[in-house]
């Protein structure tokens, strides 16, 4: 990380960061949120197979995520294979309808809007897909898949349509005059610039990218990622970055989420995340990060390996989803679930024993919000803190891990 | 120091180097290059330019009959030697006036007649197809897009028809039904020409055809569908907020037809054979009209006193059914490089 980003709690909540070469934007503070999600829930059925079908379970596949993304700022996505980040990727640009939930865009809950009422919104709200070679139709030409969402929203008329396709495949970097070729003639990095060019040609609001960069060639993906930036600032798109590559999320986004089996565990900006992470599952991703300076001065930190594998999400574990893997579980996480503490200006942690690396405390700190004792069983002299439900963004006062109480700035 | 002007110019000149990639950057797309493929092989052009050779002369037979250039009907007893059966003269009584001889019995022209087989066999065979794709690619669609209940639904009936006994079938229907075509269906207003008994025969011959050979193309495309649905370009095209009709027509019926187009290649001269089977076992199109299966069928009781009667037409048959057959082969091998016989 070349741009130096640490004074940002610091910074008035105005300010507007230099943006110099290609570092990721900074998210100011007090910028307006575009995309609001609120206890959003994705259950996919389980059907037996025949005729007639029974439902006989349920994958919950995204299960009560909340989070901002503020305006022309990106908001990174991570965790394992299968932890619902794709899904929630799809739930905000409407491919699914989610079981239950808001999502509020600019300040309107299209949860559960209908078709006729999501067409105008398609507009505002595009995507940017993983596989260069599955997303684009093999069958049309370049000018007829960038220019597709202006003949469908029959935005310009049909003559003013080549050069406006023309002008976006420059702005992703391609020949304009390659419009009449097809996507079997380009290379992969190539086709996912004409992905990008027709995610932009409606001049959306939100861009939610799922991992564009992760089937590309690594010197490729500098390459996408730096467009992608370029872009960010010129129109000042926001992005949902989805990935499971933690330096390139800690490149492009100033805030970062953390998800595992359909929950968000941590959320916070770059630094809390990177350098302050207190879950013991965002810390055991970030120690399998390759690190060349480490690697270079021995001081490697030892790895945390964690055991097993992800349970299913048809039968999660109770309480904590974590525990069954956790390093730090005691018996209150298979009791009672964590909520989402906000422990810093900008950061939430969803665990009993939240801590930096090593330093995890022996006491639940939420045993007395959730007024239960050490070991999860009721406590009849504590009752419950009626604040623990779990907002998007982030409130003016939090939890103070040193005094154990609600504190604030 | 300053850069005399001279220099600059000279600079100015060179940079459009980029004109050259300019000039032509017209992409080819996936059916030009099948076609381009198609062209490489060939096998695939002499059977093509075969192929289209016999659709021309079905289409060309009954033209020269009305213009009176062939004539399938009339007899020719003084050709036939004395017993009255065998045509005199070698090789089925081959001649210049009639070049491929003439039918033993009635000493009518056989090139004629087997022009005019190619017409009625190619007719059903093509129309029988043409229903067969439509009846299975709808349902292959409708099928793999909706998934759940209705594709089930449809996988049974897909069951159900292929295990129907379809030459019983044709049997005992053949009677009933040509009737029905030729009084209630003629009866509706445009459908008049059903009265004529060749027309109502190929079309019940059309109907078997179809009602029993679309499950396999249903299954191509609900097979395809189930593939394409699933890709991403699906999802961008939903993203767009693009009609039903737009995904299905735009997106998914183009990557869709070139298996289609594959089977469809290789049904017709199924068909043709099929025809030919269904004639011999007395259904379909009787004479004197010919077709390939009542002139087969017919020659059989010839085969010692005119073997070249019974050789001719079973030799256009194999040649019509291989030249289609390896049309269909080349068909596949240019639609989908990646495959290997």
């Amino acid at each position: 990380m070349t741009n130096d980003t640490t004074n940002q709690d610091l910074a008035p909540e105005d300010a507007v960061a230099p943006r110099a070469g290609h570092g990721a934007s900074v998210a100011p503070s007090g910028a307006k949120p575009i995309l609001e999600v609120d206890q959003l829930r994705m259950y996919f059925p389980v059907k037996s197979p025949g005729l007639f079908r029974r439902t006989v379970g349920q994958v919950q596949a995204v299960d009560g995520v909340s989070f901002q993304v503020a305006e022309a700022t990106s908001l990174g996505l991570v965790g394992e294979s299968g932890c619902g980040k794709s899904t929630t990727g799809r739930l905000i640009t409407r491919l699914y309808k989610p079981t239950a939930g808001a999502i509020r865009f600019e300040g309107q809950d299209i949860a559960q809007a209908k078709a006729s009422e999501l067409k105008p919104l398609r507009r505002e709200i595009q995507m940017i897909f993983q596989d260069p070679y599955t997303s684009l139709n093999p069958r049309q030409t370049v000018g007829s898949i960038v220019g597709a969402p202006l003949a469908i929203h029959k935005t310009l008329p049909k003559d003013k349509i080549l050069p406006r396709v023309q002008e976006l495949l420059e702005i992703v970097g391609l020949n304009p005059e390659h419009y009449n070729r097809y996507p079997h003639e380009f290379s992969g990095g190539q086709r996912q610039r004409i992905g990008i060019a027709r995610a932009l040609t409606l001049q959306p609001k939100l861009l939610v990218a799922d991992e564009p960069v992760s089937a590309l060639d690594v010197s490729i993906q500098a390459q996408v990622i730096n467009l992608l930036q370029d872009i960010q600032n010129e129109f000042g798109v926001a992005f949902l970055f989805i990935a499971h590559d933690l330096a390139i999320v800690r490149h492009f986004c100033p805030e970062i989420a953390v998800m595992y089996l359909g929950k968000i565990v941590e959320i916070g900006d770059r630094d809390s995340i990177y350098k302050n992470a207190h879950h013991p599952y965002t810390q055991a991703l970030l120690s399998a990060v390759p690190d060349v300076k480490q690697a270079a001065t021995g001081a490697r930190i030892e790895r945390i390996r964690l055991q097993g594998d992800v349970p299913s999400p048809i039968d999660p574990p109770s309480g904590c989803r974590f525990r069954t893997r956790c390093p730090i579980a005691q018996e209150i996480c298979a009791r009672h679930e964590p909520p989402l503490l906000q422990i810093g200006r900008r950061h939430k942690v969803a665990c009993h024993f939240p801590g930096r690396l090593g330093q995890a405390p022996r006491e639940p700190l939420t045993a007395g919000l959730l007024g239960v004792d050490a070991v999860g069983r009721p406590d009849p002299g504590a009752s419950p803190s009626p604040d623990l439900v779990e907002q998007p963004g982030y409130a003016d006062t939090w939890f103070d891990l040193d005094n154990k109480s609600i504190g604030r700035a | 120091m300053t850069i005399p002007g001279s220099e600059l110019e000279i600079h100015e000149t060179e940079t459009p180097v980029e004109d050259d990639s300019v000039v032509s950057v017209a992409g080819r797309s996936p059916t030009q290059l099948a076609i381009a493929r198609f062209r490489a092989d060939k096998l695939s052009m002499i059977s093509f330019v075969l192929s289209v050779f016999i659709v021309l002369c079905a289409i060309a037979a009954p033209i020269l009959v009305l213009l009176g250039v062939l004539h399938p009907n009339d007899f020719h007893q003084e050709l036939l030697s004395d017993d009255g059966v065998a045509p005199a003269g070698r090789f089925g009584g081959i001649s210049w006036d009639h070049p491929f001889g003439v039918d033993p019995g009635a000493g009518r022209d056989l090139l004629a007649r087997l022009m005019l087989a190619i017409t009625s066999s190619l007719t059903i065979a093509l129309t029988g197809t043409i229903f067969t794709v439509i009846i299975g690619a709808v349902l292959g669609i409708v099928a793999g897009f909706s998934g759940g209940f209705v594709d089930a639904v449809i996988g049974r009936i897909i069951d159900l028809t292929l295990s129907f006994p379809q030459t019983l079938m044709l049997l005992a229907l053949s009677g009933p039904v040509v009737v029905m075509i030729r009084q209630d269906v003629a009866d509706f207003p445009g459908f008049g020409f059903f009265t004529n008994p060749d027309l109502a025969n190929g079309a019940f011959v059309i109907v078997i055809l179809a009602a029993f050979g679309w499950p396999p193309v249903a299954r191509v495309v609900r097979g395809q569908v189930l593939s394409i649905r699933e890709r991403e370009f699906i999802e961008a095209a939903r993203l767009l907020g693009a009609s039903r009709r737009r995904l299905y027509f735009k997106e998914v019926l183009p990557n869709v037809w070139a298996p289609v187009l594959v089977y469809v290649t290789l049904l017709v001269p199924a068909y043709i054979s099929a025809e030919a089977a269904f004639n011999f076992l007395g259904v379909g199109i009787k004479p004197p009209t010919p077709t390939l299966g009542n002139i087969l069928a017919d020659s059989v009781s010839y085969t010692s006193a005119d073997p070249m009667y019974f050789f001719l037409p079973g030799a256009l048959l194999a040649l019509i059914v291989v030249v289609f057959n390896l049309v269909g082969d080349g068909a596949r091998d240019a639609l989908d490089p990646k495959s290997h016989r």
